[in-house]
């Protein structure tokens, strides 16, 4: 079963660009997180990107960094972060959930042996933040073995000649970077995305997903007309962090905002 | 068991790293997707930088004229006399313009910078040496500057921070972790992300994402090439070993680069044993670390079960630090280098002991260097040779080590 595909699939069907959720697992306590998944899942949500806290995250902004310190502060391990994945998985079987991570998690215990312990929790594919394609030979193997995705991201600095490579490695989708930078609410969308999809879409059939710095519905309107999939992260990551006093409000919240997020995401005309 | 490079055929440093930045199993590129493109960029210009005699001829010409080089290879008396055996020189790049090695890569790095047309640079720093260096080069090129360090190393190099805002450089303190260098790296590299096609990183250590090992490992080869030529005018012979501290391990790569394929040469990097080796307490990567991939490379990493990178303590800033430069874990393999730590207490009285003996005051990092050289001193015989390198001065740590010693000053 191709969880992602289908998520793709049946989003196009509604004439629908696929709402792409980010959360940090555990984030700020492992029930919370797993009601706070919970509410995103149930509220328009058609994948689920699960980041995996690390004590390192250099590409993420501050939101994020603070995101996966209360996680660990909370107690999340790997084999937590698996544990709320099996969760998901029993209550969400059609639901696809994306690991969002860095590479050392994947690589200190064995690459192999990771990959496929997220399989047999339930993952269905990943995005390592730190790994490009010239290094990922053993990642893609390994998520070849247990039936993952891969996902690899392109930058507005990617150059056409990277593009062939990039599109080779990923199975799942690609991931444009709206902006140079780290992740994090910003007022604007940038400009330029329907030529970036293009683009990446002249290199591969895959689905191309677009996110870093959206935050309004009006943002995901805006990048639903170019992409097969929208992103928001911090901005659902920031109605936890408001919510830090008062942890049982997090989940209702967010279901609100990610409804309204998720409407957003209907292709006009 | 992490992998191991093959050890059957001796390795040709020349060849090092592959074309991907790998020394063995070790290195790499190993950073978000935006920056891709920019370390390609910095690789074609270092390659077609290094082959221009232009280039050299004018590093070598602000090498001598800003930062003071060649630096002296000193014959330290009386820590001979004190250790009774091998022959004790100091390899002396303190003694150069911002007090240690670091001005050697900052001034090929601006050059590179400015061949480039960016406008902007950007440098992490630990105990502040490379900051200052950063700083200094900054100042002299009329590059804008923005150095990034760890609020814990900003309250123990207070002098440091100072010395970078006098020449230009804004500092920004870095809030997150355990506020010392890697954080202020993480920072940096996010800083790079957003405003990589104007600026510059110019990282301070042999360390990172290819091609920064390699390259600043080649801006201090300089090092290892004057010992080699002073030693040889002086005594007419190599020295028996070398001596050098190992945070990321660039003052160590270049002084031992000129030397590994001498196998009559000794190379030892001394990491920093902090407390004691146990989690959290030091930062000796080849202790208690093991394979794993931080911050764009893959190397050596103190780390926890689960991978995520551990606590780290010295009492040096510059040696506090959770991977080793991967050239290090490579020729550690291979048993070409091998290595050792020297713990904080022992380092104290080193401070003291170079201080009282030879007038010099060395800085904390390259103190781990002399404590392991004069225990080695101690068990060479009177006819062998022992060069320290003396990577940088002491004057930035006094107020700490004052501190330590329960001395009030002023």
């Amino acid at each position: 079963m191709d969880r992602i595909a289908n998520a793709f699939a049946r989003a196009r069907a509604a004439n629908r660009a696929a709402f792409v959720a980010y959360l940090c697992a555990g984030d700020p306590d492992f029930d919370t997180s797993l009601a706070a998944c919970r509410a995103l899942l149930q509220n328009g949500t058609d994948i689920l990107e699960l980041g995996v806290p690390f004590s390192d995250p250099l590409a993420d902004g501050l939101t994020n960094q603070l995101a996966a310190q209360r996680a660990l502060a909370g107690g999340m391990t790997s084999a937590r972060v698996f544990e709320l994945v099996r969760r998901l998985r029993a209550e969400f079987p059609e639901a696809p959930i994306v690991f969002y991570t860095y590479y050392n998690l994947v690589f200190s215990n064995g690459v192999a042996a990771y990959v496929r312990a997220a399989h047999e929790a339930g993952v269905d594919g990943m995005l390592t933040l730190d790994l490009p394609p010239e290094e990922a030979g053993e990642v893609e193997a390994a998520c070849t073995t247990y039936g993952v995705k891969t996902v690899f991201i392109v930058a507005p600095t990617t150059p056409d000649a990277r593009l062939p490579k990039i599109a080779d490695a990923a199975t799942g989708f690609i991931y444009y970077v709206s902006r140079e930078g780290v992740t994090g609410v910003r007022a604007e969308v940038a400009g330029g995305i329907g030529e970036a999809v293009a683009r990446i879409k002249a290199h591969t059939a895959l689905p191309v997903v677009v996110g870093f710095g959206l935050s309004t519905r009006a943002h995901v309107a805006a990048v639903a007309a170019h992409a097969d999939g929208v992103v928001v992260g911090s901005a659902l990551v920031n109605v936890i962090r408001d919510h830090l006093a008062y942890r049982v409000a997090i989940a209702p919240r967010l279901a609100v905002v990610a409804a309204d997020l998720a409407a957003g995401a209907v292709k006009m005309g | 068991m992490p992998a191991t490079a093959d050890t059957s055929a001796p390795l040709d440093r020349f060849s090092l790293p592959d074309a991907g930045g790998h020394f063995g199993p070790y290195g790499g590129v190993f950073v978000p997707e935006t920056l891709m493109t920019a370390l390609e960029e910095l690789g074609a210009a270092y390659k077609a930088a290094k082959k221009d005699p232009g280039f050299q001829a004018e590093l070598r010409h602000h090498l001598k004229e800003f930062a003071g080089r060649p630096t002296e290879l000193y014959f330290a008396e009386r820590l001979t006399q004190h250790c009774g055996g091998a022959k004790i020189y100091l390899k002396r790049e303190d003694l150069l313009h911002t007090g240690a090695h670091k001005i050697n890569n900052a001034l090929g790095q601006a050059l590179l910078a400015r061949r480039m047309g960016k406008q902007r640079v950007i440098a992490e720093t630990g105990a502040g040496q490379h900051g200052v260096a950063t700083a200094a080069v900054c100042a002299k090129f009329g590059f804008e500057c923005v150095i990034y360090m760890g609020a814990v190393d900003m309250e123990r190099q207070a002098l440091n921070v100072f010395r970078m805002r006098l020449m230009g450089a804004e500092v920004r303190g870095v809030e997150a972790g355990q506020k010392t260098l890697k954080e202020a790296i993480n920072e940096a590299m996010r800083d790079w992300v957003t405003n990589v096609r104007g600026t510059h990183y110019i990282l301070g250590s042999a360390l990172g994402a290819h091609p920064y090992p390699m390259m600043v490992r080649d801006f201090h080869r300089v090092i290892g090439a004057e010992t080699k030529e002073q030693l040889r005018a002086r005594e007419g012979r190599l020295p028996d070993e070398i001596v050098a501290c190992v945070g990321g391990g660039s003052n160590a790569m270049g002084i031992f680069f000129e030397f590994l394929e001498e196998p009559g040469v000794r190379l030892v990097g001394v990491e920093a044993g902090g407390r004691s080796i146990t989690r959290g307490d030091h930062a000796a990567r080849f202790e208690g670390g093991k394979l794993g991939v931080l911050q764009g490379c893959k190397t050596y990493i103190l780390q926890n079960d689960d991978g995520q990178i551990e606590l780290t303590h010295s009492v040096s800033a510059g040696l506090d630090y959770a991977a080793i430069g991967p050239e290090h874990a490579l020729y550690r393999d291979r048993q070409r280098i091998t290595y050792a730590y020297a713990c904080d207490d022992e380092v104290l009285e080193s401070f003291q002991l170079c201080s009282r003996l030879e007038g010099i005051i060395p800085a904390l990092e390259s103190t781990h260097a002399l404590v392991h050289g004069l225990k080695r001193a101690k068990a060479m015989r009177p006819d062998q040779i022992l060069v320290i390198n003396l990577s940088g001065r002491g004057d930035k740590d006094v107020n700490q080590v004052a501190k330590m010693l329960g001395v009030t000053l002023g």
